[in-house]
């Protein structure tokens, strides 16, 4: 890598984030997750994020109501490492998930940081029959030493408040 | 379709086992909404629901949707959602306050009472027809009772009180509400609704099931056990995390040191299972100092200690309902269809008690409860894989024998394991299911072999 090039690359994180750069960013991780790559996943958080997917629309705080996900990052480590065990019966026979995500927005935006809002989609295909989940979603995207890293994602899902069978891979 | 026989019924329970049928016959399913749903107390909700007069909350019992409301005079009513008109549902929010009800289609008004209030157009009708009558309106449900505020309907006119249906289960209900600093509860944090493919009386079996988290829940207990605590939580985390820990408790721990004790009706507890102090307050973790000093201050030291000393875990009041106190937690089991059911669980605050419990209480029902759960996704996914099991052509007899041998008689008309993974509240449960599928009535507890109870209820 040349000198120039290592300053155009510095030059563009002291920018504010862009449209484009959040949005390989989420296709990025939605592949992750199609793939199964969940420690790759895990690897997009901060060390102290937070993972969320309210019950309730608009609802205000993980912390006086209860919700579909709420993980600190101690417990989404623990998430992720039960994905990977044979003995959840749960993932037997395993989902295929397909993701498509549209309509991506910046509400906030720093050099630093930004809260990237966007619309998704998500087919989940397990023992014979199909899911299909949609809504919001909420990235708060903060810029890291060798890239882009979670320090926390909203999923609000339009259906959030619906009777569900068991939800065991993450939006 | 052939009528099924109350001799036909009688054959498919016996001693430690039943039929599969029961789980997959819609013929069944049918006769338990009228015979068991349509007689038992059911569990409507609770007091706090409906607070004030005026409020109303949308509930069911088996499929049949109903309103339970707060009166102007204080009183609580209990009615079928259902105009006396055309028959619309009348109300079609989850709840909310009003004076009055009004179906949409054609006006029709009703008192909070269900009776009918006013009505357009009320000229031409056939003799029949008495907008006076009491039996034009929003019917009433025959009973509604409450006990320390947790409200129950029974479609029957006839039948045991609720406090002689619940019997001495109503301890359990003490224990919830003992708890509460103030005095009282309330519902709060939201409401879980889960689903399942499978028959709705898998529910309870399971519930207090001390066999089967070592294999169901592997998955999260492994999980857990290698998760670092070094890694950052905000707290929710640490609650799940231990709580998947302790259910992990080996077996031996299971047959030493738990207890399950079954009632009349159907009833049954499991003990406490848990050693780890930032989970029980009893075990006086600095964690809980504020909330045992509310504690004291209102009830004093001995009265305290007492009531956190009862240990129990999941309390099932037959047929639909289970709550466990220590993280105030209450489940109802809505039967949909033979092998469809849904669950909803609610939480409740102490009144009195700091904040942070409550922020304990959701973090525990995120966990334990949770459709995203690390633990209950797991068991869904069982009770559907029994559903499907059920489905084919294996074995007309399903075992709930374990531990028959060892059933014994216990006080207050009780019958206990010998140890707790026992499946005798299944039994139990299936004496119920006797009893009202053939005559209607709550069931004895069999007599076991006479021994002596050497043993003390938590």
């Amino acid at each position: 890598m040349t000198l120039p090039q290592r300053s155009a690359q510095s030059r563009a994180q002291a920018a504010p984030f862009t449209v484009a750069e959040c949005e390989a960013f989420l296709v990025r991780e939605a592949q992750l997750l199609d793939d199964g790559r969940f420690d790759e996943w895990l690897a997009l958080f901060t060390a102290d994020a937070w993972y969320w997917v309210p019950i309730e629309p608009n609802q205000a705080s993980p912390r006086d109501t209860i919700s579909l996900i709420y993980d600190d990052r101690r417990l989404l480590e623990t998430r992720v490492r039960r994905l990977a065990s044979p003995r959840i019966y749960s993932q037997e026979p395993r989902s295929r998930t397909s993701r498509m995500i549209a309509n991506l927005t910046i509400e906030e935006n720093s050099a630093e940081a930004c809260t990237v809002r966007s619309k998704f989609q998500l087919l989940e295909y397990r023992r014979e029959a199909q899911r299909i989940f949609g809504g919001t979603a909420r990235h708060r995207l903060v810029r890291h030493d060798d890239g882009i890293r979670i320090a926390w994602k909203r999923v609000d899902l339009v259906n959030c408040d619906a009777p569900h069978e068991g939800l065991v891979v993450p939006f | 379709m052939i009528p099924i026989t109350n001799e036909d019924i009688r054959g498919m329970v016996q001693p430690g086992r039943v039929m599969r049928r029961l789980y997959t016959d819609p013929d069944i399913f049918e006769l338990e909404l009228e015979r068991i749903f349509g007689s038992a107390w059911i569990y409507v909700g609770h007091e706090s629901q409906v607070a004030k007069p005026g409020d109303f909350l949308a509930t069911r019992i088996g499929r049949k949707p109903l309103l339970l409301v707060r009166d102007v005079d204080g009183g609580l009513r209990l009615l079928h959602n259902q105009c006396a008109h055309r028959g619309a549902m009348v109300v079609a929010s989850d709840g909310g306050h009003t004076n009055e009800f009004r179906c949409c289609y054609h006006g029709w008004t009703y008192h909070l009472d269900g009776r009918l209030k006013a009505a357009p157009l009320l000229h031409g009708y056939p003799p029949h027809f008495d907008p006076n009558n009491p039996r034009c309106a929003m019917l009433a449900v025959p009973r509604v009772a409450s006990y320390r505020g947790f409200v129950f309907g029974s479609l029957a006119k006839d039948g045991p009180s609720l406090e002689d249906y619940l019997g001495y289960m109503t301890t359990s209900f003490d224990d919830m509400v003992d708890r509460a600093p103030g005095g009282a509860l309330e519902v709060a944090g939201g409401v879980f609704k889960h689903t399942y493919k499978g028959n709705w009386k898998l529910y309870l079996e399971n519930l207090c099931d001390a066999a089967h988290p070592l294999f169901v829940h592997q998955s999260s207990i492994d999980a857990a056990r290698a998760q670092s605590d070094e890694v950052y939580s905000d707290g929710s985390g640490e609650i799940a995390i231990r709580q998947m820990r302790q259910n992990g408790a080996p077996y031996s721990f299971w047959e030493e040191h738990v207890g399950i004790w079954t009632y009349r009706n159907g009833h049954s507890f499991l003990g406490d299972y848990h050693d780890d102090s930032k989970l029980v307050a009893a075990l006086n973790d600095p964690v809980f100092r504020d909330y045992i000093a509310a504690m004291e201050n209102g009830k004093g030291k001995d009265k305290t200690k007492k009531i956190l000393e009862v240990r129990r875990w999941n309390s099932n009041v037959y047929p639909n309902l289970s709550f466990m106190s220590q993280f105030q937690q209450l489940r109802v089991v809505h039967p949909l269809a033979v092998n469809e059911t849904v669950v909803h669980t609610f939480c409740f605050r102490l009144k009195g008690a700091p904040a942070r419990m409550f922020e304990n209480t959701i973090s525990f029902a995120n966990t334990v409860n949770g459709t995203g759960s690390l633990v209950l996704t797991d068991d869904l996914e069982i009770y559907t894989r029994v559903g499907l099991g059920l489905s084919s052509a294996g074995s007309p007899w399903l075992e709930i024998g374990r531990g028959y041998a060892g059933d014994l008689p216990d006080t207050h008309g009780g019958r206990r394991g010998q140890n707790s993974t026992s499946e005798v509240y299944i039994r139990n449960m299936f004496d119920a299911w006797l009893a009202l599928m053939t005559e209607g009535r709550d069931s004895d507890i069999p007599s076991p072999a006479p021994r002596e109870s050497a043993e003390v209820q938590p």
